[in-house]
This record gives structure tokens, sequence and C-alpha cells, in this order.
């Protein structure tokens, strides 16, 4: 469980990118923070991971303080996926993703088979080990990417907008592999996007933010659909267009579902 | 063409290379200014170079300071050296050491500002420490560019060392003093053609050096070939179409 408690950051040029936001992330689920740009949901996430530190407020992982803990350490007991992979060109994908085993002092032959297994577990054929980094596919290198957040077996993973920069066939590719994978592990996630279809589909909790980190609303995809609790909400989950305004039509005794522009998109059980 | 010619043959005249003042040690003294004086440079530009670099800051001062560094004439510098500390070897060494720092510095943190950032901050955030992250991602990234500064700094000092004479430091600038002197014009042109020679070599061998150091992650997924082969890999044209066989 992580929880924010009245935390506030202001960055040294004087915009507040978050003021005292408080939220609960509970353990083993995916919690999507979404949210357009300047809502500071980066900047949320990073300060999970003292990437980017408070200027007031608390922030407890499991009940306790991450400001009692060494930040280095502190991170290497976090994954983190980022949007461009981050992966570090000099080094084979082996040894990106036994990066943090390494830190941690796992020896390197532990930390090799520990980076293949997790090659497997993303879905990358062992083969493409020895490869650098700039030899793989963009889809390719953010898999390389959540395989070394998952390296060290944390029971937290932070990813920052993963599936962002590559095409949309990819992403939706990436999206089912990451419901698997969390599946399989039950890992505490928390997921930045600005992609409200992402949100729903991914997350378990999803935190719609507004400017300067304001909770807008929170509460499960069905909750927000069904309730959205202002015009704000109802307008960046589209509840009034396309495939989410969705009506019933009686067609030949049986209830087919049809969007907003008119069109069927299914029929009703 | 004829002096060039004359140059030559006095740089392989065997009287040359043979008793005191052979051509050899002036060499030797020539690379001993060069790797010396860069070797110092480096002991302090680099470390200072690679923080500058890494923190992001002193980059202002770094700047105007090897600006100023490289506006100094180093025959002036050389000789108030002279004048401060006497004549010998010493007086050259430190004026080619001021010579050589400008270019090693910016080399050095002008190749850990190219590390692309969203990698260091990768880096980092997987929590690799300060020290980690400098040595194991920011230098071996940036060395290409942290080795064309010393290329640089190797490559004024081994023109420059030429000057040491004037402090009574030896090197190939004696021949060329002695060629002055004497209106010796064939000296004065052999000794520059060692100096020009030494100067080459030594940039092709650092040439190379940059190659080799590029990390092998960097070169590996570069496209070489930008276009695709041909689908006919010969001429079709002309080939008779025999039908009906």
């Amino acid at each position: 469980m992580i929880e924010f408690r009245t935390v506030t950051k202001r960055f040294p040029d004087g915009t507040v990118a978050v003021d005292e936001f408080s939220l609960v992330i509970p353990a083993r689920q995916t919690t999507v923070l979404v949210g357009s740009s300047g809502s500071g949901k980066t900047t949320l996430l990073r300060m999970i991971n003292r990437m980017v530190d408070k200027t007031s407020g608390e922030i407890e992982i499991d009940g306790e303080s991450i400001y009692r803990l060494n930040p280095v350490k502190l991170r290497r007991s976090i994954g983190y996926v980022m949007q461009n992979s981050g992966l570090l060109p000099h080094r084979k994908v082996i040894d990106n993703v036994a990066t943090v085993p390494l830190l941690n002092g796992v020896s390197k032959a532990d930390a090799r088979q520990g980076a293949l297994e997790l090659l497997d577990t993303v879905g990358l054929d062992r083969s493409l080990a020895d490869r650098y980094p700039s030899q793989l596919s963009g889809g390719q290198q953010q898999r390389v990417g959540v395989a070394r957040g998952l390296a060290a077996d944390p029971n937290i993973l932070l990813m920052d907008e993963p599936f962002g920069a590559v095409d949309p066939i990819v992403r939706a590719e990436l999206q089912q592999e990451l419901i698997r994978i969390q599946r399989e592990l039950g890992k505490t996630i928390v997921f930045v996007t600005h992609d409200i279809d992402e949100a729903f589909l991914l997350g378990d909790q999803v935190v719609l933010l507004e400017k300067g980190g304001r909770i807008a609303q929170e509460g499960t995809p069905a909750e927000i659909l069904s309730k959205p609790a202002n015009d704000f909400v109802a307008t960046f989950i589209g509840a009034d267009r396309g495939r989410r305004a969705l009506s019933v039509e009686v067609v030949n005794g049986r209830n087919v579902v049809v969007d907003a522009d008119g069109r069927p998109t299914g029929v009703l059980q | 063409m004829n002096f060039i010619v004359q140059g030559i043959q006095w740089i392989f005249d065997p009287a040359r290379w043979s008793g005191p003042g052979d051509i050899q040690s002036r060499i030797l003294e020539q690379l001993a200014y060069t790797f010396g004086a860069v070797a110092i440079a480096a002991v302090i530009a680099i470390p200072v170079g690679l923080l500058i670099g890494h923190t992001g800051k002193g980059r202002d001062v770094a700047v105007s300071l090897s600006g100023g560094l490289r506006a100094l004439p180093s025959l002036g510098l050389l000789i108030i050296f002279a004048l401060l500390i006497g004549i010998g070897f010493k007086a050259p060494l430190l004026a080619f050491v001021i010579l050589a720092i400008p270019p090693v510095l910016s080399g050095a943190y002008a190749g850990i500002e190219a590390v692309d950032k969203r990698t260091v901050d990768a880096a980092r955030a997987m929590g690799m420490t300060e020290w980690r992250v400098l040595t194991k991602v920011e230098v071996p990234l940036g060395a290409p560019l942290i080795v064309a500064g010393i290329r640089s700094g190797v490559l004024q000092v081994v023109a420059t060392a030429t000057l040491a004479y004037f402090a009574s430091g030896g090197a190939l600038g004696v021949f060329i003093d002695d060629g002055l002197a004497t209106r010796n014009y064939v000296e004065l042109l052999g000794a520059s053609i060692v100096v020009t020679a030494l100067a080459l070599i030594l940039e092709g061998i650092f040439a190379l050096a940059q190659r080799l150091i590029v990390p092998r992650g960097v070169t590996a997924g570069q496209v070489k070939d930008v276009r695709t082969r041909p689908v006919r890999s010969r001429s079709t044209m002309g080939s008779p179409i025999q039908e009906g066989k």
C-alpha cells in the first residue's frame, strides 16, 4: 500500500506541480493516474521512488515513510518502466535486465539466469538476450524495459506512459501482455497515462487528475463511467460521445446496442 | 619542390641520426612534451570536466575560463614561465599544460552532457548511485567526445612543442632555431616536415582510438545502408524471351 498525505511539490521556478495531494494506492492492484499534461501525474509517480522530492507532506509505503530510507536503496526495491524504455544502449539486453539484481549483490550467473527467465515472462525470445537495445523494435525494447522493472522482484512497479511511443497495434499487444503478467504476479502497479481508454483497460482503480494534481474523481472504471463526478470528468472520459454513449434499440425483438452516432456495436445477451 | 626533397634528404641523412643532438632524441623530447603536458592536463581537466558534465554546475565558469585560456598566446606564456622559474624543460611543459587544458576540459564536459538525459534518468531510477551513473553510464557513452578532447589537446601541443627551444627546452624547435640563425632553410624545412609528420601520425592514431571507443551497442543499431537491394539482381533487358519451346 502506498499512501500520499497532503503532498505538495513546488519546483524551484515556482510552479506548483502537485498541491496538497492525498491518495491511498492499494496493494497488489493496478492504479492508473490519468490526466492531461500539467496534471502532475508523472511528478506524483516519480515521488514514489524519490526521483522527485516532495516540498511538504508525507509518502508512506506499507506504513513506513519513504523519507527514512536511502533513496538509492528505495529505488532498487521499486521497479520503474519509462516511455522510451530507458535501456542502457551500451549494454546487451540480458545485462540491462540484470542491472538491478547485480546492484543488489546477486551473483552474475544468478542474475543472468533470472534475466533469461524474465525474457520468457514478458514474451521475448531468449535469442534476443545478446542483442543490443538499438537492434530491437520499439515494442521489443518496451518489453525489455518491463522485464528490467520486474528483475529485482519488486512489490511495486511504477510505469510512466510505458506504451506511449509505440504504434497502436503494438500498444494493444503490450497492454494485453501487461494484463496477463499482472494476473500472474499481482504487483502493486502505479501506471501513468493520458489515454483514458488505456486507463479503463488496465486500471483496477483509476484516478483522474486535473491541473496541479487535484483529484477530479477516483474509483473503478465502472464507477467513473456510471457516475462522472463533474463536467470535467464527463468530458475527459468522453461520456457523451461515440462508443461511451451507448443506447439500446429493439430490432427484431432483440436489444441492439448502438453508439452515439447510431452505429450498432453489439447485441445484449 | 626541390626544397621539399632536400628537406626529406636532410631528415634521412645518417649524420642526423647519431651523435649529440641527434634527431631521434629531439623527436622523443617533442613527444615527451606532448604526452607529458596532455597527461598532466588530463589529470586536472578530466575530473573537473566530468564533475561539470554530471552536475551541470559550473559550466559557464568552465566555458569562459577555457575560452580565456585559449586566448593566451603560448609563446608569451612560455617566456613568462621561463623568466619566473628559469629555463629548461619545466617552463615549456607548464605552458603546454595550459595550452592542453581547454580542449581536454571541454571534451570531458561536452562528452557527459551529450549522453541522453533519459538514459541517465533511467539509470538513476533503477537505483544506481551517482558514482555508478557517472562511471558505468555517462563515461562509457561520452567516451568518444572525451577522447576527441584529448586528441585535440595532443594535436595542439605536438605542433606547439616546437617553441620549447625559446626556453632552451630542446625538442624539434632546436633545428628550426638553428636553421633560422644560419639561414639553413633545408634544415628549417626538414624539421618542419618531421613536426608535421608527427602531428599526422598522432592524429591518425587518435582518430582510430576514437572510433574504437564508441560502445558496441551504439554502433550496432545504426543503419549503414539506407537503400534496399534491387529486386532484380541483374539486368533482364536484352535477354530474349523464348516462348513456345
